[in-house]
Parts: C-alpha cells; sequence; structure tokens
C-alpha cells in the first residue's frame, strides 16, 4: 500500500512539474511577475528554483506532515481552503454509499428471491436504465424534476437535510444498479450452492435460509465492488457537486482548474488517491471478517 | 487436436484459424454458435441496432445536418424547437440538431479509440506481466497498481492538465488509467494458460517465445479482455462527456454533447431543451453500447447468465 502510495505520488508530481503555464504570474498577478524581483522572490517561496528531486521529497515530506502547501490564489494555507470541504464530500459519499448499499442490496434480494416476478423484470429494467444514465444526466433530470418542477427539495446549495436528498441519489444511482445486478446474479449461484439445499433439507423455513446462509455469502462481492467503485464514486462527486453547487472538494478542484491553482489541485487529487487506497485497505480487512476462510496476511 | 479448448473459437476475429482443416471448421462453428446466442438475445439486437444508428450518424453528419454546427446567428439564440431548428438553438443560435449530431463523432471516436489504446497498452504490459513473471511482473503490476489508485476521472483532469484541452489528450487520458484492468484480467489468464499442455508441447517443439505468445497463448487468453474492452466503450463515453462538461475534456466551442450539457444547464428550468437534447443523444448511445457489450458477454460465456 506504501508502494501504490509512493508510486502514484510520482505520478502526481511529474504530471504537475511538466505542466504548462505560470503558476508564478498566477500569484503575482501578471503584471508584477515581469518583474525577476518578484520572481525570485516567489520561486524561492514556493520552492521551485531547487531541483526536481528535492522538490519531490519536500512534497512528500510535508504531505505526510498534513502541510499541503499555499494556495497561489488565495494566498492561505491549502488546508484553511479546504477545510470544511471535506466534511461536506464526505457527508455526500457517506450518503451515497448508505443509498448504495440499502436500495441495490433491496433490489438485488427481491429480484434474486423472486426470480423471473414482475419485481425482477422490474428491477432488471430499471438497473439497466439506470447504469446508461451518466451522472451529469441523472442529477440534471432529478434537479429538474424535484426540484425546478415539484420544488420538494432545494435546487442547490447544501443546507440541512432535503438538501442531500437529490445529490445523493444523484451520486448513488449508477453504484446501485450496479450493486443490484452484482447481489441478484451473486444471490442466484448462491442459491444454487450444496449447503443452501442441505439447509432447506434440514427443514430450515426458507426465511432463515436466506438470511442466514445465502445474504452473508452473496455479500462478499458486494463489499469488493463499493471498494472499486469508490473511485468511480469520487469521480461523480465531482459532478454531482459541480450540478448541486455542493460545497464540497470537488467544487473546489473545478474552480481550481480554472484558475490554474496547482497546490489545491495536487491536494484534492492526492487525497483522492489515499482515500481510494484507504477504503480498499477497509475492504480487504472486512473481507477477513465476513468469510473466516480468509485470512490476513 | 481434441486438446484445441473452446475459448479459442471465441477469437476467432482475432486469431484467424491458422491450423488444418478440423480446426478451422471447428472455429466457424464456434464462432456460429456465439452469433446465434448473441443474435437471440432481443436487448443485444437492439443495442446493436442503436450503435449503427449511432455510427451511420457520425459518419454522415457532414452529409445530413441541416446546418453547419459552427454557423452563429447571434439574432435567433435559444429558439424553442421549430420546423427550421427541430432541437432549437443554443445561446450563440447554432443549429442544435447538427451540433447533436456532430457531437456523436466525438463520442464514437473517443469512446473506440481511448478503449482500443488502453487494450493495446493492457495486452502488451499483461502478457508480459503473466508470461515472463518474476521481475517484469512484479515491476509491472506494482506500476498498474499506480496507476489503477487514480480515479479514471480524476487522474484525466491531470493529464488534460499538461496536455491542454483537446481530442486527443481525452483519448489519451482515459487511456492511460484505464489499460490496468485488461492488463490484470490478461496477466490472470495468461497465468492459466501458460501451464497448458498445448504450451508446453509447443515449447518443446523449440517455437521462440514470441511465437508460443502471439500463436499459442494470447489466443486463448484474450476473451475476458475483450469482453472488457466492449463493455468499456460506454464508459468511455461517458468519461468523455464528463470531462467535457467540467470544463477539461474537448475545446469549449467544439459541437460535444459534453460542452452542449454544460453551456445549456446555464439556461436551467427555462430553456431546457437545450441540455435535454444532448442528454438524450448521450443516453441513448451509451445504452446502445451497454446492451452490446451485455449481449456479447453472455453469447460467449452463457454461464454467466
Amino acid at each position: 500500500m506504501v508502494l501504490v502510495l509512493f508510486g502514484a505520488s510520482l505520478i502526481l508530481f511529474v504530471a504537475l512539474f511538466i505542466l504548462p503555464g505560470d503558476p508564478i504570474g498566477t500569484a503575482a498577478g501578471s503584471e508584477r511577475a515581469r518583474d525577476p524581483a518578484v520572481r525570485a522572490v516567489l520561486e524561492k517561496r514556493y520552492a521551485l528554483d531547487k531541483p526536481l528531486p528535492v522538490q519531490y521529497v519536500r512534497y512528500v515530506s510535508r504531505l505526510v506532515r498534513g502541510d499541503l502547501g499555499e494556495s497561489y490564489r488565495q494566498r492561505q494555507p491549502v488546508s484553511r481552503v479546504l477545510r470544511g470541504r471535506f466534511g461536506a464530500t464526505a457527508e455526500l459519499a457517506l450518503a451515497a454509499i448508505l443509498l448504495e448499499v440499502i436500495i441495490g442490496l433491496a433490489a438485488g434480494i427481491i429480484a434474486a428471491v423472486f426470480r423471473y416476478s414482475f419485481w425482477d423484470v422490474a428491477v432488471t429494467l430499471t438497473t439497466t436504465l439506470a447504469i446508461g444514465v451518466p451522472t451529469y444526466v441523472g442529477g440534471s433530470i432529478l434537479q429538474g424534476i424535484f426540484a425546478q418542477k415539484l420544488g420538494w427539495f432545494p435546487r442547490s446549495g447544501r443546507a440541512g437535510f432535503s438538501s442531500i436528498v437529490l445529490p445523493a441519489l444523484t451520486l448513488a444511482s449508477v453504484d446501485a444498479a450496479l450493486v443490484a445486478r452484482l447481489m441478484r446474479g451473486t444471490m442466484l449461484e448462491v442459491l444454487r450452492a450444496d449447503y443452501v439445499r442441505t439447509a432447506m433439507a434440514k427443514g430450515l423455513s426458507k426465511r432463515t435460509v436466506i438470511l442466514k446462509h445465502v445474504l452473508r455469502n452473496s455479500v462478499i462481492p458486494v463489499v469488493t465492488y463499493l471498494g472499486i467503485a469508490f473511485g468511480t464514486l469520487l469521480g461523480g462527486a465531482l459532478i454531482t457537486e459541480q450540478i448541486f453547487n455542493w460545497d464540497g472538494i470537488g467544487l473546489a478542484l473545478v474552480t481550481a482548474i480554472t484558475a490554474q491553482d496547482n497546490p489545491i489541485i495536487i491536494a484534492v487529487v492526492t487525497y483522492g488517491v489515499a482515500a481510494f487506497v484507504i477504503v480498499n485497505l477497509v475492504v480487504d480487512i472486512a473481507y477477513a471478517y465476513l468469510d473466516p476462510r480468509i485470512r490476513l496476511e | 487436436m481434441a486438446m484445441i479448448p473452446d475459448d479459442v473459437a471465441e477469437l476467432a476475429e482475432v486469431a484467424p484459424p491458422v491450423g488444418p482443416g478440423t480446426v478451422g471448421i471447428a472455429v466457424q462453428t464456434q464462432f456460429g454458435d456465439i452469433r446465434k446466442r448473441f443474435f437471440r438475445n432481443k436487448l443485444a439486437v437492439i443495442g446493436l441496432g442503436m450503435v449503427a444508428f449511432v455510427f451511420l450518424v457520425a459518419l454522415l453528419a457532414p452529409v445530413i445536418a441541416p446546418h453547419d454546427p459552427y454557423e452563429q446567428n447571434l439574432s435567433a439564440t435559444t429558439q424553442p424547437p421549430s420546423g427550421a431548428h427541430w432541437f432549437g438553438t443554443d445561446e450563440l443560435g447554432r443549429d442544435q440538431l447538427s451540433r447533436v449530431m456532430f457531437g456523436s463523432r466525438i463520442a464514437v471516436v473517443v469512446g473506440l479509440t481511448s478503449i482500443l489504446l488502453a487494450l493495446g497498452i493492457g495486452i502488451v504490459l499483461g502478457s508480459i506481466a503473466g508470461y515472463r513473471g518474476g521481475r517484469a511482473d512484479s515491476v509491472v503490476m506494482r506500476v498498474a497498481d499506480a496507476f489503477f489508485a487514480f480515479p479514471v476521472l480524476i487522474g484525466a483532469i491531470l493529464i488534460i492538465l499538461v496536455t491542454g484541452r483537446g481530442v486527443l489528450p481525452v483519448i489519451l487520458a482515459i487511456a492511460i488509467f484505464t489499460w490496468t484492468v485488461p492488463a490484470r484480467l490478461l496477466r490472470s489468464s495468461i497465468l492459466s494458460v501458460r501451464e497448458a499442455e498445448y504450451v508446453e508441447a509447443a515449447r518443446s517443439l523449440g517455437a521462440s517465445k514470441w511465437r508460443i505468445v502471439t500463436r499459442h497463448v494470447l489466443p486463448n487468453s484474450l476473451a475476458p479482455v475483450l469482453v472488457y474492452g466492449m463493455v468499456s466503450v460506454g464508459a468511455a463515453i461517458v468519461a468523455e462527456t464528463a470531462l467535457s462538461f467540467l470544463g477539461v475534456g474537448v475545446k469549449p466551442n467544439v459541437p460535444d454533447w459534453g460542452n452542449m450539457i454544460a453551456s445549456g444547464r446555464a439556461f436551467f428550468g427555462y430553456r431546457d431543451f437545450l441540455w435535454v437534447f444532448p442528454s438524450l443523444a448521450a443516453v441513448f448511445t451509451v445504452l446502445g453500447f451497454i446492451f452490446v457489450g451485455d449481449g456479447l458477454r453472455d453469447a460467449l460465456d452463457p454461464r454467466l447468465r
């Protein structure tokens, strides 16, 4: 995992180093940036005059200490610019994951248990549609119907519980559909397993068999999937935050891109990557808990 | 010859039959089976029709588009759909129908080439890792892990910051953060094929490494990679339009669905047709590719149904 983070930070650092554009000019305002003395001071301040490896070591050592440097544009520490925004994004992501799990599992279980029934067909159709509707379309549609037309929820911004409903649904829709499909597939497979037949044969009720034997064994691939899908979730959060003007790090990233505010971009992308790696580590640990056959090394 | 595994056939397109007649016949029949299974799947056939329609529009856009997609008319901006402009006009008075039609070109080109590029990189690196093993394997897989740590959209933003906006940068950006999946898939399927008897036979006959990999190992391990490729074209189109939507995709004025939706959303609530039509086009295309991809997967591996 450390190796992954090292490799990822290297990719990030190299990409940002060969970035075109003039960060100094952006920081100083283009007029003053022409003054060599001002440039020199700023280059020293941001350590842009040091060789590449030195800059990298500096960057990583500060990163580890939680010091993300200073925003070129806003002239204040990145951590201060982003503070509070992490909470907003985490809130949105958590709400979305919760929805994914609840809607996805429920739909998948219903479809598998009542295979070929009306509900199964309904779930299959809905999930196929949901997967085909990109986040930016789904978000606009939800916003148009439930905020603009019906006025049930606020159209944008972050204020109170009602404001999170539409963004969370938008972010969750594709993954919820994929979770439902996956759950249906694995459950159908597990339902055919020998131990399920044994459980049925020894006279357990269908309810007990499904709750005790089938569910626990079907949920493992879903957990793996949620780990992998966390990356897509982060990407989707960028779009969702943009649509609903949700004041999280995704919105900060999009703003920083137009302003060429590199330290903010570095920070957001780094945290995104770190979060992705950590979530997948947690998923690996969750396996051992869900499936005693898997031992952590 | 009886040892030829079933999945050789699935790759008929990639590895044309090279052996004596009997093998050729086996391949043909298997391929026919897959085709029959594919065409029995209604959704897959509908998807194929949808994709074919999008291809046709993309190909013929310059001929069938009623207007020049760049032609502005500042006296008729944000006009609702009418006989003259079926999809209305945008904030610069450009004909939306023509722009949606031209937008399909970018979607199709980016979707296909980015996935082809990702498959190319993935196949080369995946087969090196899988077949050579040892140090090469661990180096390639560690590099893949590092790239895999980037969510595609976030990684792509990074690349486009470096290269600037444009069609080619978008293709590169998507491919760079997608190749890890086909590489991993191929590596693991090569690991199982590598020890097969027919590979050992080829080796003991003195075949070169290159020949063994290209003639025996790859054709037998490519199936999952190709399925992944087919299923991912839709995802690549979503990524492309999402990048443009966020303002880091193709250049701002280019007729592209993501661009159109982003600028159309400025009129959200009172000129909704501006974002609805390009959105419909995107959903239609993505759904088409998903239907075809799913159909192909089910046809290649009926056990998954």
